[in-house]
């Protein structure tokens, strides 16, 4: 099996950039500049990883709260469980989902976070990207009061078709969702008492467009054998700081070096693990409260995860280089970009098989992963369909786990355990896990 | 002569069997769970070796399986169950393209390809209702052994439906039943409808090709292979040894070890977290 599409960059010295340290760094940061938020009188607005119109946002100085993040944070730090409990206190279902209820939870512990204290936010921003998003801002509308806009992005019409860029329908995608920045943009006017400034907008997306660079570099010398980065748990970190800082140059900065960090250790022919004896694609979101323990699950078998799919969708799609900005027009073309990058995510489910045949081409990996969750019906519902087209027609192995976002209730380490063991023993026997020499890294 | 063992520690019941170097069964022990998983393993392995007449120093490998594989502490190996079915099925029926399996706690379908090797596999997850636990709410609300529940259940004329997921749910489900005066036979194969229709609807997971072979210690009720054959239109495959299929698999990995073919890969050892 042979990989790569990079060049292989030359041999270089370790260099002092840590990209985790720097990325909790940088995360703590946030949070502590969100806790003095209210008290700077700071506009804040609550936003979700996709369709979010951060770009707009920034352009009037809101600070963001991302309640996903909040969620995913509590089960990072083991608090997931007590948060989860007391919206379940309150009268919520098991099977709703997880982010919510830890978001619920904060609300009734009066914006108490592991991280710090939330603040109040004076805009939310949801689209329909997840119909999960729209109900969870009716729970800050109702209970916090909070004014809350809502984007109707247009998805996908109908399977086996699909927008391309510059065709009519997206030209007319375009216009709507235009049509309804321009709302938001009178919206956060009126909430901050500031004109809109087009050319501070055309800034915060030149620094996206820098930061949408360097990850697409990022995620392609993934390529390489060995991988330099696990997907799924150093991966997680990256997408982190590209959700939060997203059009900063903390965020610019951050991508640049660790582009470079990434590419000295490739460079060196230094892979993620000792040995890389499989290449894995992750599907699905990630169990937060448990991530370090499921990649020491893999990992231990010389497991990597090269690639996963929720670097993608959970970045609103920017790894596709098609999403880039026009700053010369920069509303016209966050319009065409957002349209564009709903209709990618919100396809998620028609065209899973093909996008993760070309990865698994791209990343030459072993095997695929599927992690379902049940409070997730966004990216769980069409796994059936896609572990079948890639275990039958692909004849690629695939193992499928079920736990949850950060429910820790959700996990079963022994019965994980025994999958995790099973399907690499499966792949050990049919010829896979070769030592590293199997896998020729093109230069 | 040399021998090699296969521990097969599962939730309920722990399974030993003992090979020569021809793959010959000699030897074979299943005792009921006790408190310490690493006791039962041991006694387990030692009925077999009085079984099959032969002392410890015989016996020069052994793989430990089943969700308590890592408490076989007398192992040299550790396989899970998964492979150690499959890998067990294969010997018993050459054939086997898909085995299922249903155990005390977990019920599992393996397809199997033509080389025998595993190529997919499903389990039930995070929930017991399906397994032979399902049976076990059974016979403990009919208070009647769990070897007489087939028999009986087979001279139903019409089994209730019985609609709860939830292992614990059934019993009051058949206690409910039952107060209605409805026979017990009725109500037993709507307990048996449950669990085969659960089961088969894994296996089509990973989809049903022929052979099956139904491995695992609720392959002994007639009731439920009857069910399950009638509900994938085939017939199945069950060995007298069926309940020892993970154990029999394990000693044939500690086979490959000892007296395979120089080719012949061995599994790498994930250490026990």
């Amino acid at each position: 099996m042979s990989t790569a599409t990079l060049q292989h960059p030359a041999p270089a010295a370790a260099d002092d950039f840590d990209p985790r340290a720097e990325g909790q760094r940088l995360i703590k940061e946030w949070y502590a500049q969100l806790e003095t938020a209210n008290a700077r009188n700071a506009a804040v607005a609550n936003v979700f990883v996709m369709g979010n119109a951060v770009e707009i946002l920034r352009a009037f100085d809101f600070e963001l709260v991302f309640p996903e993040i909040n969620s995913l944070q509590t089960g990072v730090r083991k608090a997931s469980e007590e948060y989860i409990r007391l919206s379940e206190d309150y009268g919520m279902s098991p099977d709703v989902c997880s982010y919510v209820k830890a978001d619920v939870g904060l609300i009734l512990k009066e914006n108490e976070h592991p991280a710090g204290l939330i603040p109040k936010a004076s805009l939310a921003v949801a689209s329909n990207m997840c119909g999960t998003f729209i109900k969870w801002a009716e729970i800050w509308e109702r209970w916090l009061k909070t004014p809350t806009f809502v984007l109707d992005l247009p998805g996908q019409r109908a399977a086996g078709w699909q927008v391309r860029p510059g065709d009519a329908q997206h030209a007319a995608d375009a216009r709507w969702v235009e049509a309804q920045f321009k709302e938001l943009i009178a919206r956060c006017e009126r909430i901050t008492g500031r004109r809109f400034d087009m050319d501070k907008l055309a800034e915060v997306e030149a620094r996206v467009n820098k930061m949408v660079d360097h990850w697409n570099n990022v995620m392609a010398l993934n390529r390489q054998c060995p991988a330099p980065f696990n997907a799924m748990l150093d991966g997680l970190t990256f997408i982190g700081i590209m959700n939060v800082h997203r059009g900063t140059e903390e965020g610019v900065e951050f991508m640049r070096r660790l582009e470079a960090h990434l590419k000295a250790k490739v460079g060196r022919g230094e892979g993620r693990v000792a040995e890389e004896r499989f290449r894995l694609l992750f599907s699905g979101t990630p169990c937060y409260v448990s991530m370090r323990r499921l990649v020491e699950l893999f990992e231990t078998w010389g497991g990597v995860f090269a690639y996963s799919d929720y670097l993608t969708f959970a970045a609103g799609g920017m790894d596709a280089t098609e999403l880039r900005y026009d700053t010369s027009r920069p509303l016209e073309s966050l319009a065409e970009v957002t349209a564009l990058a709903a209709q990618r995510g919100l396809s998620n489910q028609f065209f899973a098989h093909e996008r993760l045949a070309q990865q698994i081409k791209d990343y030459a990996v072993d095997g695929v992963v599927f992690h379902g969750i049940k409070s997730c019906r966004f990216v769980s519902s069409g796994m059936a369909d896609t572990r079948e087209f890639i275990n039958r027609r692909l004849e690629v192995p695939t193992l499928y786990i079920e736990s949850d976002l950060i429910d820790p209730r959700y996990w079963s380490d022994a019965q994980i355990k025994n999958r995790v063991d099973a399907f690499f023993e499966a792949l050990h026997q049919r010829g896979g896990g070769a030592p590293l020499a199997r896998k020729t890294v093109v230069a | 002569m040399k021998y090699v063992a296969g521990v097969d520690v599962g939730s309920t019941q722990t399974k030993a069997i003992i090979i020569d170097e021809n793959k010959a069964i000699v030897g074979r022990a299943l005792l009921d769970m006790e408190t310490s998983m690493v006791t039962v393993a041991q006694d387990a392995f030692r009925a077999a070796l009085d079984n099959a007449g032969i002392a410890e120093g015989d016996v020069v490998w052994v793989a430990g399986t089943g969700y308590g594989r890592y408490k076989v502490t007398f192992g040299r190996e550790q396989v899970t169950e998964i492979s150690c079915h499959a890998r067990g099925a294969v010997s018993l029926f050459p054939t086997t393209r898909t085995v299922i399996d249903i155990g005390g706690q977990d019920t599992k379908a393996i397809r199997v390809g033509a080389d025998g090797k595993v190529e997919d596999f499903t389990m039930n997850d995070k929930c017991a209702a399906g397994t032979g636990r399902f049976l076990g709410a059974a016979s403990y609300a009919l208070e009647m052994p769990l070897a007489e529940l087939g028999p009986l259940a087979m001279k139903s004329s019409n089994p209730v439906r019985i609609t709860t997921t939830c292992t614990v749910f059934a019993e009051s489900e058949i206690i409910s039943h039952l107060a209605k005066g409805i026979p017990s036979e009725d109500v037993l194969m709507g307990v048996h409808q449950a669990i085969a229709s659960r089961c088969v609807s894994l296996a089509r997971r990973v989809g049903i090709e022929p052979e099956v072979t139904f491995t695992g210690g609720v392959s002994r009720n007639v009731a439920m292979v009857r069910l399950i054959e009638e509900l994938i239109g085939m017939r199945i495959n069950v060995s007298q040894d069926a309940h020892f299929c993970g154990a029999l698999g394990a000693a044939l990995f500690s086979h490959d070890r000892m007296f395979g073919a120089a080719a012949q890969p061995a599994l790498a050892m994930a250490e026990e977290a």
